[in-house]
């Protein structure tokens, strides 16, 4: 599904979010994550070496992206398929649909593809009278939700099995009624069934990229369902939709990649599906498509390359940030409003939409450090989010009270004496107003704080006023 | 301390107190003063107003650095800077520096000052070799890290090897023990009910240690945590934990009143 734009939303989509029982009890049971990252984590030693390679890795990348690109086109046109660059969203849209109508095609499988999310294929298809089947279980699911994903490796991850059953049950009415399906397998096997069918009809295959070689012109996926491999080899057509980021220049670096991918994300030593494509089927090969295509989305990319968003651009998308949120774990993917959710998307997202629309989502953030501490790439997210919210403040983009609070408390924090003054006058008024119970039910302007939890009272007096007090000081 | 001269003996040590303990508990910036002078330290307070954090955070980089300069030129002439915090520490330690990266002069001038900068567990075990406090506290306490502290300044073992030779004092883990608890300064008003979902989880985890006591580093936390603990009426009490390594605990905990 092409996603509503809701993020301006975001604390409306917070507050919906906290009081959706069943999202909470999804969240709740959801991912085990955490743990099986740290176990796999635990298990490789060199884990943390291998960070500073994968970052340094890409940042090689970035730094000659062009050299690159052009290497990459090269192989793939000497592997006899056809690079199609895309400026923004409505530009890739607008190729593939050409394709499509070039070779009428009317079903379109899809491996799970995050770049296709951002520039909202699936609408497009819809649009145009073109059945977009999801094949990755998880994209199924919420195609059959008319939902977006709510995480960008465990698209599903904010419905429970319940949910699934139901949501099946709906849909596949030529099934009979009592069959079981308490159990994920016979969900799993439910879809497979379904899929197997759809495979064999489509006229086009799409899917994302993990990474694009430039030394080979190879197009990789992990997957762990093997449905990516279906979806390229079966139909006529194999379309990769990816953004310019995902290049990487040796198989050996891609090799390096993946040792921190499938750690990071689920906890795995490697996903258990690794596939390359490199072109259409030649002579001899038993399978594959007949043509071969790759549309790279810039959407904003190369315009953050020189800037201090640059760093971003190394996310190679696995998950582990939002997996550690506080704030993603509270409220789950579908909060953020956009395609991207979590820590990388509240860096990410403001780029692609712009700050105006995307700048809760740098500000939602208690800067814990979690994210950065687990990004298998060392991106600095909190530093980035600190970062829009300097462009926010320069712009004077945020709210009024805020900027008039901020700027009143650093005319006393720059001003020692007079902050000495007012600030011990101040909690000793305090103290005896809330000194008693030694909390505040309520307070002027801090409901945002009261509504939710006391306020402890201050002792009263400042340690400052204390101490010069106590030990008779002058300075 | 046994014999000799204390491993802080000579050393003149500011005490950055932070804004928060300034305001709204005193008693543990006295719990520092007494940590650090039992150490040996001379302890000076220079006149002092906040880190710079809440500007720093919000995108007010103007404002940031005329705060962290006056900061530095208050504690111009110590030996060591040092602050009950993990928070307000990281910010001098680790942030500074990165808040005058386009100024080469004050850069320069902001990785020196930043070198000297520490919070006070990691400083009286790490750069003093404090191994034990004399203290005694009857409870049962468990520890929430909180995320500068662990996660910019590495502190995670050495408040805990501290409360150990606390007597009286067990201590429990907490579950989740480097999960955020939703504070995040100006953060928790912003976004209030985000903040406060947070929270709630971090207290079901204290609240199934069976602990009576929680302790942590940063009072912006411990005032959250606090609030509310108190807020869903679980009677545990709430204190820094240099109130505990000092044993200095006759003020009320944080959030009750003198009144018991
Ligand atoms: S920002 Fe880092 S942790 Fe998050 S998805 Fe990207 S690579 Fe993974």
């Amino acid at each position: 599904m092409s996603v509503a734009l809701t993020t301006p939303r975001f604390k409306d989509n917070v507050h919906e979010a906290l009081h959706d029982a069943r999202l909470q009890r999804a969240m709740n049971t959801a991912g085990n994550f955490v743990p099986r990252r740290a176990a796999a984590i635990e298990r490789l030693p060199e884990f943390e070496a291998l960070r500073d390679s994968a970052r340094d890795i890409k940042n090689h990348t970035l730094a000659h992206l062009d050299l690159y690109l052009e290497a990459y086109e090269q192989r793939v046109t000497q592997a006899g398929g056809k690079v199609h660059y895309a400026r923004d969203s409505e530009e890739a849209r607008a190729i593939f649909l050409d394709l499509c109508k070039a070779r009428g095609a009317k079903r379109v499988t899809k491996g799970k593809s995050m770049i296709s999310e951002e520039i909202g294929l699936n609408h497009a298809l819809e649009a145009a009278g073109i059945e977009a089947i999801e094949t990755d279980l998880g994209e199924y699911i919420i195609q059959l939700r008319n939902e977006g994903p709510s995480h960008i490796i465990a698209p599903a991850i904010h419905v429970t099995r319940d949910d699934i059953e139901a949501d099946f049950r709906k849909a596949h009415l030529h099934l009979p009624r009592d069959r079981d399906l308490s159990q994920p397998e016979t969900l799993l096997s439910e879809a497979r069934e379904i899929l197997r069918q759809k495979f064999l009809s489509a006229d086009i295959g799409v899917t994302g990229a993990n990474f694009l070689i430039a030394e080979t012109g190879a197009s990789v996926i992990v997957t762990n369902e093997g449905n990516g491999d279906l979806t390229q080899i079966l139909p006529k057509v194999h379309v990769v939709i990816a953004s310019l980021e995902k290049i990487t220049p040796t198989l050996d670096d891609v090799a390096q990649l993946l040792r921190v991918l499938a750690r990071s994300a689920t906890g795995q030593d490697m996903s258990v599906y690794t596939t390359l494509s490199t072109g259409p089927r030649r002579a001899g090969d038993p399978d594959g498509p007949e043509e071969y295509h790759v549309i790279l989305l810039d959407n904003g990319r190369s315009s953050m390359l020189a800037g201090e968003f640059s760093d971003m651009l190394r996310c190679i998308r696995c998950g582990a940030c939002m997996n550690h949120c506080p704030v993603y774990q509270a409220v789950g993917g579908h909060a953020y409003g956009w395609v991207y959710p979590g820590p990388m998307g509240a860096v990410l997202t403001p780029s692609l939409i712009g700050v105006k629309d995307g700048g809760q989502l740098p500000n939602a953030s208690t800067f814990c450090g979690r994210c950065e501490s687990v990004c298998p790439m060392k991106i600095p997210l909190p530093k980035m989010m600190r970062h829009w919210r300097e462009r926010e403040f320069e712009r004077h983009l945020e709210p009024t009270p805020v900027r008039y609070g901020l700027g009143l408390w650093a005319f006393f924090a720059t001003r020692p004496a007079l902050y000495r003054f007012a600030t011990n006058v101040a909690t000793r008024a305090m103290a005896l107003i809330g000194g008693g119970r030694g909390r505040f039910a309520w307070a002027p302007l801090a409901g945002g704080w009261t509504r939710y939890r006391d306020l402890p009272a201050p002792q009263g007096g400042t340690f400052q006023a204390r101490w010069r007090a106590k030990s008779g000081a002058v300075n | 301390m046994s014999q000799g001269s204390p491993p802080g003996a000579g050393l003149r040590v500011g005490l950055f107190v932070t804004c928060l303990v300034d305001l709204m508990r005193p008693s543990v910036g006295f719990a520092a003063v007494k940590l650090l002078e039992d150490a040996g330290c001379k302890v000076v307070v220079p006149a002092q107003t906040c880190c710079g954090q809440p500007a720093y955070n919000s995108g007010d980089r103007a404002d940031a650095k005329a705060i962290a300069r006056q900061t530095m030129r208050a504690f111009a002439g110590c030996d060591y800077i040092v602050a009950p915090s993990g928070s307000c520490g990281g910010m001098l330690a680790k942030h500074y520096p990165e808040l005058f990266a386009d100024e080469p002069d004050a850069s320069r001038e902001a990785v020196a000052f930043a070198a000297k900068c520490r919070e006070i567990v990691s400083f009286l075990t790490d750069t003093l070799g404090v191994e034990r406090v004399k203290a005694r506290y009857e409870g049962v306490a468990t520890y929430h890290d909180s995320c500068s502290g662990l996660r910019e300044l590495g502190i995670r073992a050495q408040p805990r090897k501290l409360l150990e030779s606390v007597d009286g004092l067990r201590l429990v883990e907490l579950e989740d023990s480097d999960v955020c608890c939703g504070f995040g300064g100006t953060f928790a008003v912003k976004y209030g009910e985000l903040s406060g979902a947070i929270v709630a989880k971090k207290t079901d985890r204290i609240a199934a240690t069976g602990a009576d006591t929680l302790l942590a580093g940063d009072l912006g936390c411990l005032m959250n945590m606090a609030g509310k603990l108190s807020r869903e009426g679980r009677q545990i009490r709430v204190r820094h934990v240099i109130e505990v390594l000092a044993g200095m605990t006759d003020d009320p905990p944080i959030g009750e009143g003198a009144a018991k």
